[in-house]
């Protein structure tokens, strides 16, 4: 009997939840009691960050610096002339693009000093937008052909056209020069990771913590260390988006052969040129997979980053849903997928673009599309400066078309959501009020009247049967250190708006998944919809939520199970793809129907890749929630938004974010041991 | 000159290789005498079990075993893309393991080539940029070592697909460009490392003998890593055969095959029809005055080329050496022959 119970999973499960519905419903609910609630010894860690961190921006490693408006030398702080020089830096480069795209006289002006501001002389003059638009044009076409460069071209026009030219080009401007610091850094990084172990096993929970938590609580920090504007935007997008940079450069130089390595050796080459002429041209691919990424993190980063003060699409579109004009709101959000999409199709043709060889071209042929571009933009430029005297009230629609004077259909948008209103008003009302009523305040109450004996029980147990001893301390500990916080019972409506996301999702993306992996073409279908909605950032799901069930805790769900269903049903479709076609051939010469062949062979084998989407969806689902504190919940995410704009927040946000990458880890702890048992029992790579 | 000549180019002496952390000291404790099982349970691997043989100049060592034998290990200690745990191995007299890297470097760059099983032909670049590829490492200019990597695609026969990339060759054309590219620098000593196992049997026929005409040519020293035991007689001076990290016979084809010296070698020996492979030397007899037919035939010659006519004759025939003016050196009884063809 005993015997038996130690092998069975089942059995076990059944027991740990028999015993955790007793608890919870013996221990009694009592502020003073160590069963109820653990006391808050860690609550001083925000303020002691607070500590921190003000010592190191004013008074730890000080060194004289000259004034030269005062005329005599000052103490400053080391970490804060670093800091400032980098944000110097990086808004110099932000404005030096934006002016290239949009015109202006900050570059100039601040090369040769104050001699020459207000001059003419010192007028950068854009790039018409007509010429940008040809040379995506011609990008398109050389990467892959023509479709991608009418979809490149076509999506910048309707941005022009509809007078968004202007913030998108200022998010671009931010992306341009993020983008490839954090291809650096990451590509620097990964290879130190490649090379040793030792930097690899440091890197990695770096890596996990910054790629679980909330975009938010990273923001909190850099104001402290970078203050507020364009600087500190792009400081959150570099450290926002080298991690996956970083990952992929180590995973794709681990995917090299040995032998390839071996042939670059024993063809004489050392260090350098092995990791310069055979190893990373060999991991290209991967390489500028990591590049598609991070061009895709740092887009959605700079649309968050608008809260610390970055210009651009994200900026608009928060001040529009402050106000509510939903048409507004509406219109940026297409202008930032339209520009999603075309960055991610692009990265990607590149990536998959292989090298073609071309013996003994001229230089002419070489760059030819780059001459072809230049060509095109001095006509362009002249075509733009002529017709500056055709055009009336001092607009040149030719040259650049500036904001909110393009066409707009938010009008259109605001009627169609009146009408919506008007129309539905009354079912969606009734709906959002039963969610409310009978299922999220329900569940709410049932997670907050949960005595963290019991809490504690039920993880530790699961980590215990799941992955031994080992996960059972790992995941008790994450947790712990939240109880032992003040945030407990934020963290646990965290929890129960997280669990209602997950589990929704889940049974989503598997029904979905299941239906669509059925054959080919609807396989294909399903996967690119995927691609879609991955590419944008996740703070434009909040539009048509709002537009729908307006500022509710409904709208944060329903954004949330949106966002989270995606990685649900992609990771459903490829697990059952990979099942082996001669599986297949066996159960139909079993004689299997087409519900006995999911249940019996599909699902079984499928289910450890599923799990690892479940794994996605958690995260997925924790960041959508903590982003919707923006349309008012009452969770941690809450908190953290309120630590913007609070004195001393930047610990509080700071712990706050570590507290939801430790509930991701957590959780990713106990499915990947979980997956990992599995796939060695199913002899599954 | 002649000196140089019998002074081996590879000399390997008890190497030891053993994959595991503390392999060294358990190495040391044993004395020499290692076993696999007490290392296994200590959690180690053994790879290379006290390997000591020479290679002479222009010889083709052939390396055979099974999975898991050691082989490729051994290869990989010679060509010290491994270091061995202990032993000593010279190139040339040279000291192997005490070399530094630079002098590693400089060895690889002018002395030796390596063909790999996968091809691990580098995918960014064309079939000439492949070729050229140890040549521009080692700092050649570009259009002498364009002009090189030519002379070494024609060798190969892939005149015409010189600015193919590798995606675009089948299996035997990128091995032709692996070889090619290991011979680029012309190397002294070759390293070849299961080159034929990834190809189908027709193809892999096709290019052993493309092996052969090559080493006809070029008369390199050789060590030659395989699988294939039929592949293994057909190419070898000598044969390698290895077990469980140990080297369990080192002979020439004809020995191994009429007296194998374990019942492991013997297990391999046995379905092998040695008529293709045996020469006449390996079953004559001595000079026989009675020798009374007319028919003379060479002793290097394999015995099923000539099975028909020794047959027809029924007398006892005079064996001659052709590399000394047909100087008789021995007699064959056809009886033999028929021994050798039908007997166990």
């Amino acid at each position: 009997m005993l015997n038996n119970f130690k092998k069975s999973k089942p059995q076990q499960f059944s027991f740990l939840i028999l015993i955790f519905l007793f608890l919870y419903f013996v221990v009694p609910e009592d502020e003073n009691s160590l069963l109820w609630r653990l006391p808050p010894l860690l609550k001083d860690i925000p303020a002691f960050i607070n500590y921190l961190l003000d010592n190191l921006m004013f008074n730890w490693l000080t060194i004289p610096v000259y004034d030269p408006d005062w005329g005599m030398y000052e103490d400053q702080a080391i970490v804060r002339l670093i800091t400032r020089s980098i944000s110097d830096f990086l808004l110099f480069l932000i404005i030096f693009i934006r002016e290239f795209f949009l015109g202006g006289m900050q570059t100039i002006s601040s090369l040769t000093g104050d001699s020459l501001k207000g001059l003419k002389l010192a007028y950068l003059p854009a790039i018409p937008w007509t010429a940008v638009i040809m040379g995506l044009f011609i990008l398109g076409y050389k990467l892959q052909g023509l479709s991608l460069a009418l979809i490149a071209s076509l999506g910048f026009f309707y941005v022009s056209v509809f007078g968004q030219w202007e913030p998108t080009m200022e998010t671009l401007s931010l992306v341009l020069v993020t983008a490839p610091i954090c291809f650096f850094l990451g590509l620097f990084f990964g290879i130190l990771g490649y090379l040793s172990k030792k930097v690899e096993t440091t890197l990695q929970p770096i890596l996990n913590v910054a790629q679980t938590m909330p975009h938010f609580s990273y923001l909190v920090p850099i104001i402290v260390f970078f203050g507020v504007g364009d600087h500190a935007g792009a400081v959150a997008t570099i450290i926002f988006a080298t991690p996956p940079m970083i990952r992929l450069t180590i995973l794709g130089l681990r995917k090299i052969s040995p032998e390839i390595v071996e042939s670059g050796l024993m063809s004489g080459c050392n260090r350098f040129q092995l990791l310069f002429r055979v190893l990373i041209p060999t991991a290209r691919r991967d390489i500028l997979i990591g590049v598609n990424q991070v061009i895709m993190q740092c887009l959605a980063m700079t649309t968050i980053a608008a809260f610390i003060g970055a210009k651009g699409l994200g900026f608009n579109l928060k001040v529009a849903l402050n106000g509510l004009k939903i048409g507004k709101a509406a219109e940026i959000g297409i202008c930032v997928v339209i520009i999603a999409v075309v960055l991610d199709k692009l990265s990607l043709a590149w990536a998959n673009k292989q090298k073609d060889y071309f013996a003994n071209l001229s230089f002419f042929q070489r760059n030819k599309a780059f001459v072809y571009f230049l060509f095109l933009t001095l006509i362009l430029g002249i075509i733009a400066y002529f017709s500056a005297f055709y055009f009336e009230e001092g607009i040149n629609f030719l040259y650049l078309i500036p904001f909110g004077k393009g066409l707009t259909i938010a009008p259109l948008l605001d009627a169609g959501v009146d009408w919506i209103w008007e129309t539905f008003f009354y079912y969606l009302n009734i709906f959002n009020k039963f969610l409310i009523t009978y299922v999220l305040f329900v569940m709410r109450d049932a997670y907050l009247g949960m005595p963290v004996i019991s809490t504690f029980f039920l993880i530790m147990g699961a980590g215990y049967i799941i992955g031994g001893i080992r996960s059972c301390i790992i995941v008790g500990g994450l947790i712990l250190f939240i109880a032992l916080s003040e945030y407990w019972d934020r963290a646990l409506i965290t929890a129960y708006m997280a669990t209602f996301a997950v589990g929704i999702s889940a049974i989503n993306g598997i029904v979905v998944g299941s239906l669509c992996a059925r054959n080919e073409i609807s396989t294909k279908i399903i996967l690119s919809i995927c691609d879609f909605f991955q590419t944008f950032p996740s703070f434009i799901y909040l539009i048509p939520v709002i537009l729908l069930f307006g500022i509710t805790d409904t709208s944060v769900m329903i954004a949330a199970i949106a966002y989270a269903s995606v990685p649900a049903t992609r990771y459903t479709v490829e697990g059952l793809r990979s099942v082996p076609s001669s599986l297949h051939d066996a159960g139909s010469m079993s004689g299997v129907s087409n519900l006995q062949r999911w249940i019996s062979i599909e699902f079984p084998l499928a289910l450890p890749h599923i799990m690892l989407g479940l794994n996605q969806t958690v995260i997925f689902a924790l960041m959508m929630i903590v982003l919707g504190a923006l349309i008012g919940t009452e969770d941690l995410g809450q908190i953290i938004m309120g630590s913007l704009s609070r004195p001393g927040g930047a610990g509080i946000g700071f712990t706050l974010g570590i507290f939801v990458s430790f509930i991701c880890l957590a959780v990713d702890n106990l499915i990947r041991t979980w997956t990992d048992e599995r796939k060695k029992l199913l002899g599954i790579n | 000159m002649s000196d140089n000549n019998n002074l081996p180019v590879i000399k390997c002496e008890s190497v030891f290789k053993i994959f595991g952390n503390n392999a060294k000291r358990l190495l040391e404790n044993s004395n020499g005498n290692v076993d696999a099982k007490t290392f296994q349970e200590a959690g180690c691997i053994v790879g290379v079990n006290n390997a000591s043989f020479d290679v002479k100049k222009g010889e083709m060592l052939v390396v055979m075993g099974l999975s898991g034998s050691g082989k490729s290990t051994l290869l990989r200690c010679i060509s010290r893309l491994t270091d061995a745990t202990a032993g000593k191995i010279f190139i040339d007299g040279d000291d192997l393991l005490s070399m530094n890297s630079k002098e590693l470097i400089e060895l690889r760059r002018n002395k030796m080539g390596m063909v790999f099983q996968n091809f691990a032909l580098l995918p960014h670049k064309t079939v000439l940029e492949n070729i050229a590829f140890p040549l521009q490492i080692k700092g050649t200019n570009t259009n002498e070592s364009i002009t090189k990597a030519m002379e070494m695609v024609e060798l190969v026969g892939l005149k015409g697909r010189e600015n193919y990339f590798p995606r675009e060759l089948s299996g035997g054309q990128q091995q032709r460009v692996g070889i090619a590219r290991s011979l680029a620098v012309e190397p002294d000593i070759w390293f070849l490392d299961e080159p034929f196992s990834a190809l189908d049997p027709l193809i892999r026929k096709e290019m052993q003998d493309e092996f052969l005409r090559l080493q006809g040519v070029l008369k390199k020293t050789i060590m030659f890593v395989t699988h294939d035991f039929d592949e293994a007689l057909r190419l070898a001076d000598r044969i390698a055969i290895m077990k469980d990290g140990i080297i369990e016979q080192l002979d020439t084809p004809d020995n191994i095959v009429l007296n194998p010296a374990t019942e492991y070698v013997k297990k391999f020996t046995e379905d092998v029809p040695r008529e293709k492979v045996l020469k006449i030397e390996s079953i004559m007899d001595p000079i026989d005055s009675n020798a009374s037919s007319n028919i003379e035939v060479s002793k290097d010659a394999i015995i099923e080329t000539l099975a028909e006519s020794i047959l027809n004759s029924k007398e006892i025939l005079k064996v001659v050496d052709a590399n000394k003016n047909n100087e008789i050196v021995g007699s064959l009884d056809p009886a033999k022959v028929i021994k050798v063809l039908f007997g166990k």
